[in-house]
């Protein structure tokens, strides 16, 4: 498991040649008989994963007889609003409305593989590849329509899936007929094709409801734990009672007796399937009752960031960069001040937990599972099952959260193991426990920082150490003249991988609680302070809108007994954000109730306003999580919170009064911003809390009690 | 094994079955009601949230031998013919979810609240969905949405 890396940096999947052979006949059965029209990525941009589509010549772009346009892409829907902000790129330059648009995704055998979804990667990779592929098949048709009419292009009209001129008009299906054209699709997507700019959009910036949001209100949208096969049975895997126990026996003949059990042990792999889950259930108690385990050494989370800093590996190849000469600025600096900042494990704890049905048909397998990753999880089972990867299919239906917590395929393979020992299809459903215990998590961080300010209250010189979370956000956004920034790797305790925005919320945590110290060290106001090392133009707008709208600086002066206001800003992934909020603190708990905040957010062009507020509300709320209370207990190896009564998760009584600024930069490309979103929120709550209480909290969850 | 009758969406059932299986299981694998979600076994985060005469139920819970002779209403018995239930509508119109896993229990526990409190205060709200939890933190746009069905509501009445 990686442990460092920015969810698009995750490993690629092997890169395979061949996508739609197998299927072509089926694929024209979903998208509708009609033409194909092929764009192309450019090589270096498919290599980079993330979001760029892949390979030489792939489909993505589909006219049917019925004028519906089919987009095909290997992104995922889990919630983040891909599905409807693609379909809206594809309408926006084909000028058609949004309702004759369908999309395909994530779908081995029938999308290009577009890389990971992660990594706020959709919309500046994956979306502008789309809106060249529909504007390329636009000039297509036009020139189609030209021809026919016998008219120069520029005097046609395009509206609604048509080309016009006066009286006379020619669908896009009726154009699509043509065989000049059907030549020209079999050309690569030209080069330089123009999209349009954003100060004309029609569909795209303009508020969309999600796609699909019918099929949520009335129950009937398939998630992946919804499917059902014929002859299907469900399945349950039999798991260590704690971390690194090893299977050392297990007898399966009680729960092979049951009706309609089939019960395998495959290496340290065990698990049955049964007609019901219920049957599943009882199956694998009797195969749990007989399991003999060698637990091993486990650490404790009481421990947990003594035990980082122990296992630190100082001796490898830190990540990281210095600029300057940092002792010697940290020599000569009069003030110096030194901290360190603790962020346990969280989860991600998606609605759906971990979900596939598995089919084996003539030695082919079908897997439709919850992942952000399909062409790695192909890949994954075909190594697992022993079967070549053209020979899986993974189809990935929207399903129910993920927050970068879905990048693997456990239960797809899982699944498919037990469905190739019965014979017949297999669904299994992670329980919460399952899930709680043996999904992964966001990395803990234990943080170092070192800084020195001049005679004048500026800031000289940083040195900047995250031990074990990431190297995401490392660097500091503010003008500081000898830095050193690293990323030291430990030996993680835990599964640790992606989570919405991953390192980047620990080290702007750390960063930002310690930058409020070094202004108070200062006597600067901490927005003041922010300001006056910024160069970058779009934090500081953000800061100066949320400050604004929060009305920071007149509050600063009303100060009353327990109560707060604090700040913190942030840039990632291309999108800055800044946070106001005004908290009370409870003063025998030290627990911060959160009053109020104001959220500003840029990520340029905005796509969706509709979907990017909901992204915003989204992270803010998720963000309160660990700010305030979540934190991933386990003693001698076993998770002593994996419940949600025990692990508390944001809920209704949670959410603060909110507002958020949404500032639109039609200038600016379009970036992701489905993470950018949490990093500043807990920072703001712990500098508030500093202001309520005189206490500077450097853990999460923030508590006054604690430091 | 055990004969369980009761009535669902208005339809009278009869499953025979292991009469400790979860209503929940019950509802999905026997009836096909896949609507019903399941998030976590605890009754703690209120995916699988049915109308068990009237009153919301966590059928994850709920052994289903405790559903005999009784009156269940799940997501898909919501609309009528086609025209969805203002509670669904509410939601839709605002947009009030993001991966929607949550969704089926979110608007049955609504349909409940709104039964108690056909004018239900900001507080009321939250206290009534405060068992239902969406990870996706949705939550504004769905208070938005209760508050949305309940003024259409009195303005139907």
């Amino acid at each position: 498991m990686s442990n460092q890396s920015h969810p698009s940096e995750s490993h690629e999947p092997e890169r395979l040649a061949h996508l739609f052979a197998v299927s072509r006949r089926e694929f024209l059965e979903i998208a509708g008989a009609g033409l194909l029209i092929v764009a192309t990525a450019p090589t270096s941009q498919a290599q980079r994963g993330g979001g760029g589509g892949s390979g030489p010549l792939e489909t993505r772009l589909h006219i049917a007889e019925d004028g519906f346009v089919t987009i095909l892409t290997g992104k995922i829907e889990e919630g983040q609003g891909a599905r409807t902000e693609l379909a809206m790129a594809a309408a926006e330059e084909l000028r058609v409305p949004l309702d004759r648009v369908r999309m395909l995704m994530g779908d081995t055998d029938q999308s290009p593989n577009d890389g990971t979804t992660a990594g706020s990667g959709t919309t500046p990779r994956t979306a502008p590849l789309v809106r060249r592929a529909a504007a390329a098949a636009r000039q297509l048709l036009l020139a189609a329509a030209s021809r026919q009419f016998q008219v120069d292009r520029a005097r046609l009209e395009v509206r609604g899936g048509a080309v016009a001129y006066a009286d006379k008009t020619y669908t896009y299906a009726e154009l699509a007929r043509s065989p000049e054209l059907a030549a020209a699709y079999k050309d690569a997507l030209p080069a330089g094709t123009a999209v349009t700019d954003a100060k004309d959009w029609q569909v795209l910036g303009t508020p969309q409801v999600r796609l699909l949001a019918r099929d949520m209100v009335t129950g009937s949208h398939r998630f992946p734990s919804d499917i059902v096969r014929p002859g299907m049975l469900y399945g349950r895997v039999l798991r260590a009672p704690s971390y690194r126990a090893a299977l050392v026996s297990v007898d399966l003949s009680a729960a092979q007796k049951m009706p309609g059990v089939t019960a395998v042990r495959d290496g340290g792999f065990a698990g049955c399937a049964a007609p019901t889950a219920f049957a599943a259930r009882k199956a694998l108690e009797a195969i749990s009752a007989t399991a003999q385990w060698k637990t091993a050494e486990h650490p404790s989370s009481d421990n947990l960031f003594e035990y980082l800093k122990q296992h630190a590996k100082e001796q490898g190849r830190p990540r990281g960069e210095t600029s300057g000469s940092l002792q010697q600025a940290l020599a000569g600096a009069p003030r110096r001040l030194k901290a360190s900042y603790r962020v346990p494990y969280v989860q991600h704890a998606p609605m759906e937990p971990r979900a596939a049905v598995a089919e084996w048909q003539d030695g082919r397998l079908t897997v439709w599972t919850g992942t952000s990753n399909p062409f790695s999880v192909r890949q994954q089972l075909a190594e697992a099952l022993r079967v070549t990867p053209e020979r899986v299919r993974v189809i990935v239906p929207d399903f129910g959260g993920g927050f970068g917590g879905k990048h693997t395929g456990e239960a797809a393979v899982e699944a498919a193991r037990l469905a190739k020992e019965a014979g017949r299809p297999v669904a299994l459903q992670w329980t919460r426990a399952e899930e709680f215990m043996w999904a992964y998590f966001r990395p803990a961080a234990l943080i170092e920082i070192e800084a020195g300010l001049d005679a004048g209250g500026a800031m000289t010189a940083w040195d900047f150490t995250n031990y074990n979370s990431g190297a995401a956000a490392l660097g500091t956004p503010y003008r500081i003249a000898s830095t050193r920034v690293r990323f030291v790797e430990s030996d993680p305790p835990l599964r640790q991988s992606s989570y919405r925005c991953l390192a980047t919320t620990a080290n702007n945590f750390a960063r930002e609680a310690f930058t409020d110290e070094l202004a108070e060290a200062a006597g600067k106001d901490p927005l003041e302070f922010r300001l006056a090392h910024l160069d970058n133009e779009r934090i500081k707008n953000v800061l100066a809108a949320a400050a604004e709208r929060f009305g920071w600086a007149q509050r600063r002066k009303k100060r009353r007994p327990g109560a707060g206001i604090g700040l913190a800003c942030g840039t990632e992934k291309n999108s800055v954000v800044a946070v106001c909020v005004a908290v009370e603190v409870d003063p025998q708990s030290g627990v911060p109730r959160l009053l109020e905040i104001v959220q500003a957010f840029e990520c340029g062009a905005i796509l969706n306003p509709a979907n990017l507020r909901a992204q915003v509300e989204g992270c803010i709320v998720m963000g309160l999580g660990p700010a305030l209370r979540e934190e991933i207990q386990f003693r001698e190896g076993r998770l002593t919170n994996a419940r949600f009564a025990a692990y508390r998760v944001p809920r209704f009584r949670d959410v603060p009064k909110t507002d958020v600024i949404l500032l639109d930069r039609k200038d600016l490309e379009s970036a992701g911003a489905g993470e950018t979103p949490i990093i500043a929120i807990a920072p703001a709550i712990a500098n508030a809390v500093f202001d309520a209480t005189g206490k500077r909290v450097r853990s999460m969850p923030i508590r006054a009690t604690r430091g | 094994m055990a004969t369980i009758r009761f009535t669902v969406n208005g339809k009278a059932r009869s499953v025979d079955t292991e009469p400790e299986r979860p209503l929940l299981e019950v509802l999905r694998e026997d009836l096909g009601l896949t609507g019903t979600k399941y998030g976590c076994g605890e009754g703690q985060c209120g995916a699988c949230t049915v109308l068990l005469d009237n009153k919301p139920a966590f059928s994850c819970v709920t052994p289903v031998r405790a559903a005999q002779g009784r009156n269940i209403v799940t997501i898909e018995g919501l609309a009528e013919g086609g025209k969805l239930h203002p509670v669904q509508q509410a939601f839709l119109d605002e947009g009030a979810m993001q991966c929607g896993y949550c969704t089926p229990g979110m608007v049955l526990r609504t349909v409940a609240l709104l039964e108690s409190y056909p004018r239900p205060t900001d507080a009321q709200i939250v206290e009534g969905l405060n068992g239902n939890l969406c990870r996706c933190n949705a939550y504004h746009r769905i208070l938005a949405a209760v508050r949305r069905a309940a003024a259409s509501a009195e303005k139907g009445s």
